[in-house]
């Protein structure tokens, strides 16, 4: 098997930074903004994006920070072992009318973006939902496209992304392998 | 896992990986909209051979928040009363293709036949069996407990060491305590069985603390006090001489409940007996759990057939 590292940590924390700016730029500030997580990593990188956003945005909301945990609406679960669900966390003001940016670590096939449109629609109406990648990998199945992405990265199907993140890894890199 | 059929045979790991998704579920339950696509194109079928209000309703209500496909059956009514078998009824109802099995029996052991036969291939849970078990119920109380003892959003991952727990009143007729007994145990709190002597089953095998005096184990202040109906329907002959004295010496009553610590947690799987084993002071106080006991039983049901039937289906009979 070989790896390659075509993102280091420095690499990571200037798309972050890049996209978190992005956000504030689309949005017109922090009105109305909501930030989710996916599960595991994107729920990091949505931290380190909202606490940059707090850094640099003028009043903003104490809890527009939250988490959406997408297992229970995969279109693939009957295919795999039970598969762990972790918690779901919306800021206490709901999401109703709000500007929602889903944040992830890999946008791939897509179907995990479904899956939360689907989480969202239980939880309410958004009156737009956005989409923050850290890399796209290309090969979409699904009409899905990212609106904030750090890294466009081509590819092969057969190749494995790995997003390595301090907080849960250790270490910190994009990894592609094969 | 492929059944849930007792307490008795979770590991410490498993029971704590339900409470942890079962809050999860709770989370789902405050949604607006309270319904997952999780389990569309499944089956679940209820088969109550005993008459039940919560177990059957939570249930139902559980499958169909996951989008499970839904058939109720009760004995009553039903071709039972012509003859027909437990066998033939699940090969019946299994025709229709079903994903799981929720059984409820008076019969102990029944749940364990269902699953273990080798009749069908299909998930089965026991919701209750004779005087044998009734886990749900014991991971719902668990799961009450740890919401209300460590508080919402810090239960993740927690057990419940440390936590003394009462278990008050028909202990012999009751699939409840069996349960709350394995797993209480096994997240660490620590047991009382409190009772008449006619009403003791055979401890020793338990391993627990056995207290005949209600006053006595009071007065040690336990965290939560949990009392059991009195089953006169499992009951045949005379296991104390009149219900005032059963009130006297092992209800709980005003006065006795004055004298818990305000903390105390006051819980009752129901159905309670008003006046009986249970007054209306203590059943009503913020102390007792009862109706939150009702509605976290739905988020448990919701967890067990979440983890038993939402993954790939295995081959093995």
């Amino acid at each position: 098997m070989t790896s390659r590292t075509v993102l280091n940590s420095d690499d990571i924390g200037r798309a972050i930074t890049r996209i978190a700016h992005e956000i504030l730029e689309s949005n017109h500030g922090t009105d109305d903004l909501i930030i989710l997580g996916i599960p595991t990593r994107g729920v990091v990188l949505a931290e380190r994006i909202a606490e940059i956003i707090r850094r640099n945005g003028s009043a903003m909301p104490a809890d527009f920070l939250g988490r959406i945990d997408i297992t229970m609406h995969r279109d693939d679960l009957a295919r795999q072992p039970v598969r762990a669900v972790s918690p779901t966390n919306i800021p206490a003001g709901g999401i109703d009318d709000k500007v929602v940016v889903l944040v992830d670590d890999v946008l791939f096939t897509g179907r995990t973006v479904r899956a939360a449109l689907d989480a969202l629609n239980t939880i309410g109406r958004p009156r737009a939902v956005r989409l923050a990648v850290l890399v796209d990998r290309g090969h979409r199945q699904l009409p899905i496209r990212a609106d904030f992405v750090g890294k466009n990265l081509p590819t092969a199907k057969d190749e494995r992304v790995s997003v390595l993140l301090s907080d849960i890894d250790g270490s910190e890199s994009v990894v592609i392998e094969q | 896992m492929k059944h849930l059929l007792s307490t008795s045979e979770l590991s410490r790991e498993d029971a704590i990986h339900l409470l942890d998704l079962s809050d999860q579920m709770a989370e789902v339950n405050t949604r607006e909209v309270k319904k997952l696509p999780t389990l569309r194109g499944k089956t679940v079928v209820n088969l109550f051979y005993e008459d039940s209000t919560r177990t059957k309703t939570s249930f139902e209500l559980a499958a169909k928040r996951l989008s499970a496909d839904l058939i109720n059956f009760s004995a009553k009514g039903s071709s039972v009363s012509k003859g027909e078998s437990l066998k033939d009824t699940a090969l019946t109802l299994a025709a229709g293709g079903a994903d799981a099995f929720v059984i409820r029996h008076s019969a102990s052991g029944a749940a364990h036949t269902l699953a273990n036969s080798g009749w069908i291939n299909v998930a089965v849970v026991n919701a209750g069996d004779g005087t044998h078990e009734h886990p749900t119920q014991g991971l719902l109380d668990a799961m009450t407990m740890r919401r209300r003892i460590h508080g919402l959003g810090a239960t993740a991952q927690r057990d419940l060491s440390g936590v003394s727990v009462l278990i008050v009143g028909d202990i012999l007729h009751s699939r409840v305590a069996r349960s709350n007994i394995h797993l209480l145990k096994l997240l660490g709190a620590k047991v009382t069985l409190v009772g008449p002597s006619t009403l003791m089953p055979h401890t020793e095998l338990f391993e627990v603390d056995v207290n005949l005096d209600f006053d006595d184990a009071l007065a040690a202040n336990p965290d939560v006090v949990m009392m059991l109906r009195i089953q006169t329907e499992r009951m045949s002959g005379n296991f104390f001489p009149s219900e005032r004295e059963y009130v006297r010496n092992w209800g709980l009553t005003a006065e006795r409940f004055a004298r818990l610590k305000p903390k105390t947690l006051i819980m009752h799987p129901g159905p309670m007996i008003r006046g009986l084993e249970i007054c209306s002071e203590a059943a009503d106080s913020p102390q007792s759990t009862i109706v939150e006991q009702v509605a976290n039983g739905i988020s448990v049901r919701m967890a067990v057939l979440y983890s038993l039937i939402s993954g790939e289906r295995s081959l093995d009979v």
